[in-house]
């Protein structure tokens, strides 16, 4: 069956229908392509144009500032934000982005429908929720990764030898590490709230409240209580989870935690991330299609 | 081996509601329409044979496969159409339909061919280009079936297609699954309310109603079957209907008037002696073809007519 249709002045072939010969690659295939398109949705890209402007002001922003910090580096010598400190800096943005993208990647399949369309297909609801959690969290990472990636380059290539460019690496790979904590902790917890929302202004406000408001309420009592309710009072934000760990894991930083605490943010962190990925599994298990 | 076979199948929900009731059927591929009013239990139907919804008694097997077991492997084979808006608004129809392609495990280059082969199956061109926010009503119904269609599935399930068309969409529509069903040799099973609409199209039909089956059997065997007379009296009818029956007639009522079935030579001389002997007035006696739509009343042990019979 073979004729040309004309279908206003372009000719298609056509070869009427054909049955599918090739492969069709395994789940762990399809929940990559999933992370994919998530991640580039974060970025606007494989979208409208005007859903590009939000992410990358965001991107020119941490990365305005980064050119800031390695050109004061460069000239002075001087860091005026150390690595791991980048991120304490970055956390509004942070906030705001994940407001804007962790809707944008779950609730927006909640508001379309589409997830019925997922989920009659070999994907799992599982895969779907933990390729969803892979994007937002690499999407954060990259967000604000990169931008330092320009600091440590240019402190690279000031420092006078070998050793001082070692150092420099460590340091950035200290930066990273705090970077992927801040991706987790506050990643996990956005696409959490987002797919309990299906209105995505909704949802965006959800995310910014509950990190912004719990920040004084992590704070107030760490300022004024002693012992222990002052000591663990930081892991009720979680902008004051990542802080504790700073702390827990290089030893330094800026929560001003007794060093016999330490070890509870290290636990608290994993327990935290732990709920909150199985609450966003227990919650697409539970979705009504 | 049939496309679709069911065991007592029952699907009771936790708040007390059984959608589906002890359904037992096997039809052989092909078009298939599956008949009921809106809550007669076709969506359930549906997520069962997609695997999404586990059924409380009775077993079932979709393409010789069970969807409790294999629901990974039935999904593979199957395309799924829901009745309800499923798309994304500010996505372009052509990105859309390769993505789903890809969930459906097509590699990259794979998925952007089928999905624009797809598209152009389901009469979309140019058109595939732009965001599907600014698309009619029948445009995302045929959005809608590409993605059903981009992984080449043995079986489609299309839950009211024709849903929000106007007559001219509609007809689109149904010509299309025809020949998803005939030239492209997919079998497709098509939910509706309206019996009307999928009886030309379809091979099959599987009636139900509040979760019961009403009946399932090919459309040919319902149509040549027999032939039916239709009787009607200005006064006496219950008395006709009593005398009939005693003369051992299968007859049904509608409303004043009874259809008689002709399976014999002298089924017509029957009906006229009775009148006769009862000296009834006879008001209309005449010959005519047996509808789909009266032999799922035939089939119907309650007294209102459902939904599905409206033609």
């Amino acid at each position: 069956m073979s004729e040309a249709v004309d279908t206003g002045g372009s000719r298609i072939h056509d070869i009427g229908y054909r049955r599918y010969e090739g492969t069709n690659l395994g789940r762990l295939y399809v929940a990559r392509s999933l992370y994919t398109h998530g991640l580039r949705s974060a970025f606007g890209l494989g979208r409208s144009a005007k859903a590009k402007i939000f992410p990358w002001i965001m991107v020119g922003l941490l990365g305005a500032f980064a050119v800031v910090v390695a050109a004061v580096r460069a000239q002075t010598g001087e860091m005026i934000v150390g690595y791991q400190e980048f991120q304490q800096v970055a956390r509004v943005i942070v906030i705001i982005f994940l407001a804007v993208v962790a809707p944008e990647l779950v609730s927006r399949d909640l508001r379309n429908k589409t997830l019925p369309l997922y989920f009659s297909r070999p994907l799992r609801r599982t895969d779907y929720a933990l390729a969803k959690l892979a994007a937002v969290i690499s999407a954060v990472f990259l967000l604000v990764a990169g931008p330092l990636t320009i600091v440590g380059a240019a402190a690279a290539f000031s420092v006078a030898d070998v050793s001082g460019v070692w150092a420099e690496v460590r340091g950035l790979l200290g930066g990273y590490t705090m970077i992927a904590v801040l991706a987790v902790i506050h990643g996990s917890i956005a696409l959490l709230i987002a797919s309990l929302a299906s209105k995505r202004a909704f949802a965006a406000g959800a995310i910014a409240a509950v990190f912004l408001v719990l920040v004084p309420i992590a704070q107030i009592p760490h300022e004024l209580a002693h012992g222990a309710i002052g000591q663990l009072s930081l892991m009720i934000s979680p902008d004051g989870m990542v802080d504790g760990l700073q702390e827990f894991l290089f030893g330094k930083g800026d929560a001003n935690l007794e060093p016999g605490y330490r070890i509870y943010y290290g636990v608290g962190a994993v327990a935290l991330v732990a709920a909150v990925v199985t609450a966003l599994i227990t919650r697409y298990r539970k979705v009504s299609l | 081996m049939p496309l679709i076979e069911t065991t007592s199948l029952t699907k009771a929900y936790p708040g007390g509601v059984t959608a589906l009731r002890d359904l037992t059927l096997a039809v052989e591929p092909g078009v298939i329409g599956l008949v009921g009013a809106n809550g007669a239990g076709k969506s359930t139907m549906i997520k069962i044979l997609l695997g999404l919804l586990e059924p409380t008694e009775g077993s079932v097997r979709v393409l010789g496969l069970d969807p409790t077991v294999a629901a990974d492997e039935v999904r593979a084979r199957v395309g799924y159409m829901p009745e309800h808006d499923c798309l994304p608004p500010d996505m372009i129809a052509a990105e859309f339909v390769t993505h789903m392609a890809r969930m459906s495990g097509l590699p990259p280059t794979a998925a952007r061919e089928r999905a624009s082969e797809a598209l152009r199956h389901v009469g979309l061109y140019e058109e595939r280009y732009r965001p599907i926010g600014g698309y009619s009503t029948g445009m995302k119904q045929r959005v809608k079936l590409a993605q059903a269609l981009v992984h080449d599935p043995d079986l489609l399930l299309l839950d009211e297609p024709t849903n929000g068309l106007d007559p001219a969409g509609r007809d689109a529509m149904l010509t299309l699954i025809t020949k998803i069903g005939t030239e492209f040799g997919i079998s497709v099973v098509v939910c509706t309310h309206l019996l009307g609409e999928v009886e030309r199209i379809c091979d099959t039909l599987i009636a139900i109603e509040r979760g019961h089956l009403l009946r399932a059997d090919r459309v040919d065997a319902m149509t040549t079957g027999y032939d039916v007379l239709v009787v009607e009296v200005t006064e006496g009818t219950d008395e006709l209907i009593a005398a009939l029956r005693a003369r051992d007639l299968s007859l049904t009522v509608d409303g004043h008037v009874l259809l008689v079935r002709l399976d014999a030579e002298d089924t017509y001389d029957t009906i006229l002696r009775t009148v006769a002997d009862l000296d009834l007035p006879l008001h209309r006696l005449d010959q005519r073809r047996h509808r789909v739509a009266e032999l799922f009343a035939d089939s119907s042990t309650t007294t209102t007519r459902p939904e599905a019979h409206h033609v």
